[in-house]
């Protein structure tokens, strides 16, 4: 038992969004109103990007961005400069993994899109049955 | 069939995450999705590219050809959003103006405007009064904002931003325009053909950057092909390169969020909004 | 120039795509010319690239940005991308040169818009077909989905929340890919396909790949709409407008089939698929439940296009159990079905959008009497309906025996009772629908048509009034190309197919 729970303390940052995960899928399979469904569409989607972001995480080190200080010489970026400056050894424990924030970039704005055109789509339903819940316009449907 | 998806939803959670326990641990520098890949990025891109940001060297220069296709995705939800929503606005035959410091409304016939239009404001069935407040002070803080996303662009290269959060940021100023004052005012100073355009041109301004690559005798995308063209050795090429396409990415994501904002707020009318 | 056709492929229609999307406010007859231009000239890319990869033997590499990969992005065009790629772009430029007319009556004034989403969808599956990078595949798949959602939204009044459904099941399965990509990468910490491809053999206890595979396959199956998670399909493809219609049902499931096949067999690789798990006989089983479902409930439907695509749901179980079977036979049977089925659902979908032009409603009973009306077009769609069913010389017939025999070899003999049963169904379906339109008398109170689209006043019952050339001829071309295909279909299997299968599968 307390190597279960030590086990997912270790882990503890992909079973919470495991948990947020399926939270937005409940709610895109089980709600009736057609924008809760999109919030739920949205939340899964970002539960994903969490879970990519935390996987380039490193226990003490910083932002990926190699650390240089500007000084009143080096205000000028030459090619020369820059060059000296990636002389020092760049230790690569101390910076985070780039990879997952970069394509994570694009996760994020493939959401932006796919909410964009759901909700476009939701207006044209509205406009056409006059009501976003899906019962209701299952009803229309069926009568209709 | 509510049941179902139930069932299903926990059988996915539990199954996720019995694998999860086979993971690396949290935080973990040996993990192999930390020593296989991502040492060279960060090793070599000084050497390769000159720009110590390594998130953008990655996002604009080795994995360049992804970016690209994102950008394409956000005009693609801008096209989407106008081909499904756009209708063409009803002509009207009279227009209702109302004269802000006197109260007094007047009607018009057809297309004529008041010919003092700074104090004149135009009335219909969707017509709320405008907090004074509200809009003045949006008024003072948008150029700041637009500042600011012009900072976040330049200096993609050195602190965190980049072509998107820049856009996005300029995007949020001309909505925030239409919100504090009039979807009508945003429309005539930043109209819907200008910002379909601009999205064109932005991810125009990308594939072309990767195209004159092409044109000029390398692999598409390698901006060291483009020396002659800056002046200066390849890898300095390549930085300025990556701030071409951060520039082309900017200007299409402003674009876009602003289209569809209109298209979306309007559902398609873009005559008044929210 | 031979070297950056792989690039070329993708340049051209995107640069075409943005040009398009802004002469639309400028012109409205130019984004159909500048369309059809560019897939035309990708066409030209797609044969030039087969043929040098046929001749040469190897496969082309190239290398986005300069880099190689796993540091940057990488596209690989094989016997099996370049065959898949060449489909793509016939398939595309035939409908679109087809359906001018439907699309100059249903979408006025966004003619723009319109002809730059449709040549982003292509080069989006252009891309998805080429690329070597498992999360490239990814964003290219979501541009696809989202011109494809964009396309069908604009059609009836049912379109837009049939669309919302399709959104809905399709985010869930591209998401459900990405989350496989993410666990690979953990596991692995690559992305390039090549590379995961050296380091799963070395892995293959891992729990965490196991798991991966398995839900980047559940990904793809919502969205080639295997059984249970069809649902999206027939309504999102009937409501659709003839020409979205025509585009999207032909090309989405069978390059989805082709990510299976290319995820299968160049990531995970065929020891790990058929050998290391057990799953193949699962597989086979869920893909036998599609193809009895799919044909009984085509049998049920009164409407034409909505039988079409309980169809096309039939037609993914053959492919999909065709793939599990594991044996060189019913891979090859798979690989063949992708392009004959491309073929034969473009010309079912291009005879549904001449008949409902024609007639202007979409039932069964529509069809009364066409055959004295329309000579040409019934008999092109008969020879797509002989192709469906399965009789030679059309290219149904030999992917099916492919198919049949990879069963035969594999002893899974209710594979292929399912295929002989799915057949004789199909035959059913389309003699029923020939007897209707033979035998049945033209009704004169059908020629009200839908809008207003030339002659409509038939001056007797036995004048023939063909559909215009503009339609007719793609029509009848891409009705050809399925015996062209059945007569050369030995050529295609030996020469391009047999490269595309790894040596080790037997």
């Amino acid at each position: 038992m307390e190597s279960i729970f030590a086990l997912v303390l270790a882990k503890a940052n992909y079973v919470v969004y495991i948990i947020l995960m399926m939270v937005g899928l409940y709610a895109m399979i089980v709600k009736n109103n057609l924008i809760k469904k999109i919030i739920g569409m949205s939340i899964f989607q970002t539960a994903i990007i969490l879970f990519y972001v935390s996987i380039g995480y490193k226990r003490g080190a910083t932002i990926p961005i190699l650390e240089h200080h500007a000084s009143p010489e080096t205000a000028v970026h030459g090619a020369e400069k820059i060059v000296a400056h990636a002389m020092d050894t760049v230790n690569v424990a101390n910076y985070i993994n780039p990879l997952p924030h970069v394509l994570m970039l694009t996760a994020i704005v493939v959401g932006v899109a796919t909410l964009g055109v759901a909700l476009a789509l939701a207006i044209k339903v509205y406009n056409t049955y006059g009501t976003v819940e899906e019962d209701e316009i299952n009803q229309q449907l069926r009568s209709g | 069939m509510k049941i179902l998806g139930k069932l299903t939803i926990l059988l996915c959670g539990v199954l996720l995450m019995v694998f999860t326990m086979e993971f690396p641990d949290w935080g973990d520098p040996e993990s192999p999705a930390s020593t296989h890949l991502s040492p060279y990025f960060i090793q070599h891109t000084m050497d390769d590219t000159a720009v110590p940001n390594i998130v953008t060297s990655v996002l604009a220069d080795y994995r360049g050809y992804d970016t690209m296709f994102e950008t394409t995705v956000i005009l693609t939800a801008g096209l989407a959003c106008f081909l499904l929503l756009r209708i063409e606005r009803k002509k009207v035959t009279h227009r209702y103006y109302r004269h802000e410091p006197t109260g007094v409304t007047l009607r018009m016939a057809g297309d004529k405007f008041p010919k003092n239009s700074e104090v004149f404001q135009r009335m219909d069935a969707n017509w709320v009064p405008y907090d004074f407040i509200i809009s003045r002070t949006c008024r003072l803080i948008i150029p700041f904002i637009q500042i600011f996303a012009l900072y976040v662009v330049a200096h993609g290269h050195h602190s965190p931003g980049g072509g998107f959060q820049g856009g996005v940021l300029m995007g949020a100023s001309v909505i925030l325009f239409a919100i504090s004052h009039n979807l009508r005012a945003a429309i005539k100073s930043f109209s819907e053909k200008t910002a379909a355009l601009f999205s064109v041109t932005g991810v125009f301004i990308y594939a072309g950057t990767g195209a004159l690559c092409l044109i000029f005798g390398e692999v598409f995308l390698n901006y060291s092909a483009l020396a002659p063209l800056f002046g200066s050795d390849r890898i300095m090429a390549r930085s300025h390169g990556i701030l071409m396409v951060e520039i082309g990415v900017a200007v299409a994501v402003t674009a876009v969020m602003i289209w569809i904002y209109y298209n979306l707020s309007s559902a398609g009318k873009q005559d008044e909004g929210l | 120039m031979t070297h950056h056709l792989p690039a070329l492929i993708i340049v051209i229609p995107l640069l075409a795509a943005l040009v398009t999307a802004g002469s639309g406010w400028i012109n409205q007859k130019a984004p159909f010319r500048i369309a059809v231009a560019a897939l035309f000239l990708a066409f030209i890319c797609a044969v030039l690239m087969l043929i040098q990869v046929v001749t040469t033997g190897i496969a082309m590499e190239y290398r986005m940005a300069g880099w190689a990969g796993p540091m940057g992005i990488v596209y690989i065009i094989d016997h099996l991308s370049a065959l898949v790629l060449v489909v793509i772009t016939a398939v595309s430029t035939l409908n679109l040169v087809a359906q001018k007319k439907n699309i100059v009556s249903e979408f006025k004034d966004k003619e723009g818009a319109f002809n730059a989403l449709y040549v982003l969808f292509t080069a989006g599956l252009i891309g998805m077909t080429a690329t070597g990078d498992a999360f490239n595949l990814y964003v290219l798949l979501e541009i696809v989905s989202l011109s494809g959602y964009a396309l069908i939204g604009l059609g009836n009044t049912r379109a837009p929340l049939a669309t919302l459904n399709y959104l809905f099941l399709g985010t869930i399965g591209a998401t459900f890919y990405l989350l496989g990509v993410g666990y690979l990468y953990i596991a692995t910490g690559t992305l390039n396909m090549a590379d995961l491809a050296t380091i799963i053999p070395q892995n293959m206890e891992s729990g965490v790949i196991l798991f991966a595979f398995i839900i980047c396959l559940t990904g793809l199956f919502v969205k080639m709409a295997m059984f249970p998670v069809h649902g999206w399909l027939p309504d999102a493809y009937s409501q659709a407008t003839s020409v979205s219609a025509g585009l999207i049902a032909p090309l989405t499931t069978k390059v989805t089939v082709y990510i299976m096949i290319r995820i299968c067999m160049t990531v995970f690789t065929p020891e790990y698929t058929f050998g290391h798990l057990d799953i193949s006989g699962f597989i086979v089983l869920l893909a036998i439940v599609t193809i009895v479902f799919g044909s009984l409930s085509a049998l049920a439907q009164k409407n034409v296009k909505r039988m079409l695509t309980y169809i096309i749901i039939a037609e993914v179980g053959y492919m999909v159990g065709g793939f599990f079977l594991g044996n060189r036979l019913g891979i090859s049977g798979a690989i063949l079905h992708i392009i004959n089925d491309a073929a034969m659902t473009l010309a079912l979908f291009l005879a549904a959008g001449i008949f409902i032009w024609k007639t202007g409603g979409e039932s069964r009973s529509d069809l009364k009497g066409l055959f004295a009306k329309m000579p040409f077009t019934m008999a092109g769609f008969v020879l797509a309906a002989l192709s469906v069913v399965g009789v030679p010389p059309t290219c149904g017939f030999f992917s099916k025996w492919y198919l049949i025999s990879g069963g035969i070899q594999a002893g899974n003999y209710l594979f292929v009772a399912a295929l002989i049963f799915s057949s004789l169904v199909n035959a059913v379906l389309f003699f029923r629908l020939f007897e209707i339109a033979y035998f049945e008398p033209f009704s004169e109170g059908q020629s009200h048509g839908g809008s207003s689209h030339g002659n409509h006043y038939s001056s007797g019952v036995f004048a023939i009034q063909e559909a215009p050339l503009d339609m007719l001829i793609p029509f009848l071309i891409a009705a050809m190309t399925l015996i062209v295909l059945g007569l050369y279909s030995g050529t295609i299997v030996t020469n391009i197919i047999q490269f595309a299968i790894p040596t080790g599968v037997i």
